[in-house]
């Protein structure tokens, strides 16, 4: 299993809501395929998966907030 | 940051721009330099992936009935507008030169947004928070950016010589906030040309 992370995105930004997921669980995605979206305040960041395989685990819904560092979903 | 192109795409469709801007941030990605696109929008409305519909004040119909157009777009945040007489601004830019950090891109941008205003003797403001950049209570210029690999897209719109009636269409970015431009702080019409000059001008000092 690899987690889907989300990535230090500036100083001081310590979480980001998840604005959408491009693909549902159970799908299969690529390596660097555009997997979800997340917006801080100001700015929206696209998220792609670090591996290929089935998204497994969605773990932060759309509209629930990640925090940095932590896990947003699970690819196996 | 090497060099900047800057590109003027004049009045061209939001969904025609956005296709381009697409194109140009995976050549950006590729490794092509820095692009800086200045255009105008016939009317339009574009709704994020999580607007809340409340903020469309009318039905779908009535507003396309007063000529315009309704775009869904795949991004976060709320519902924009985009006319003619707002100067639409897309850095399209890579922040792996420029140390990946979100927060002092947004914040360079209300740099250049604030500078760019006092440019025309008007003293806005931008607030912790908020989305844009302010005179007094009154929004005048509207960010929103998108960033993939680390290019940007998406950026800026300066409401310059806007129709502000339009803005009663919407809750601007789901806020409850009045929309104002730089025509009527100054009482006339601004040449969009001057403004178009001093962004440039200002986006090379800031992006340097």
């Amino acid at each position: 299993m690899t987690p889907i992370i989300l990535p230090e995105l500036g100083e001081g930004i310590t979480k980001a809501t998840i604005a959408c997921w491009h693909a549902k669980t159970g799908e299969n995605v690529a390596a660097g395929q555009e997997i979800c979206e997340v917006v801080t305040d100001k700015a929206s960041f696209v998220i792609e998966a670090p591996a290929a395989g089935k998204l497994k685990v969605i773990s932060i819904n759309e509209g629930q907030e990640g925090l940095v560092g932590g896990v947003l979903g699970m690819i196996e | 940051m090497g060099k900047m192109i800057v590109e003027d795409w004049g009045l061209v469709d939001y969904s025609d721009a956005f296709k381009r801007q697409k194109v140009l941030v995976q050549s950006v990605i590729a490794g092509a330099p820095d692009h800086l696109i200045l255009c105008e929008h016939p009317p339009v409305l574009t709704l994020g992936r999580m607007t809340d519909p409340a903020s469309l004040l009318y039905q779908r119909e009535d507003i396309e009935q007063r000529g315009v157009a309704i775009e869904t777009v795949d991004r976060g945040g709320d519902v924009t507008l985009h006319a003619p007489g707002q100067l639409v601004i897309y850095p399209i830019f890579d922040l792996n030169d420029q140390g990946r950090d979100l927060k002092v891109y947004m914040q360079k941008l209300e740099e250049v947004a604030v500078d760019l205003l006092k440019n025309f003797g008007i003293l806005a403001i931008s607030i912790s928070g908020l989305r844009g950049v302010f005179v007094g209570e009154d929004k005048i210029i509207s960010i929103g950016v998108g960033v993939r690999k680390w290019v940007t897209y998406h950026g800026l719109g300066i409401n310059v010589n806007t129709d502000l009636s339009l803005f009663s269409l919407i809750k601007p970015c789901g806020l409850n906030v009045r929309m104002t431009s730089m025509q009527k702080l100054k009482g006339h019409a601004i040449p969009m040309k001057d403004v178009k000059t001093k962004i440039v001008e200002r986006f090379q000092e800031h992006f340097r």
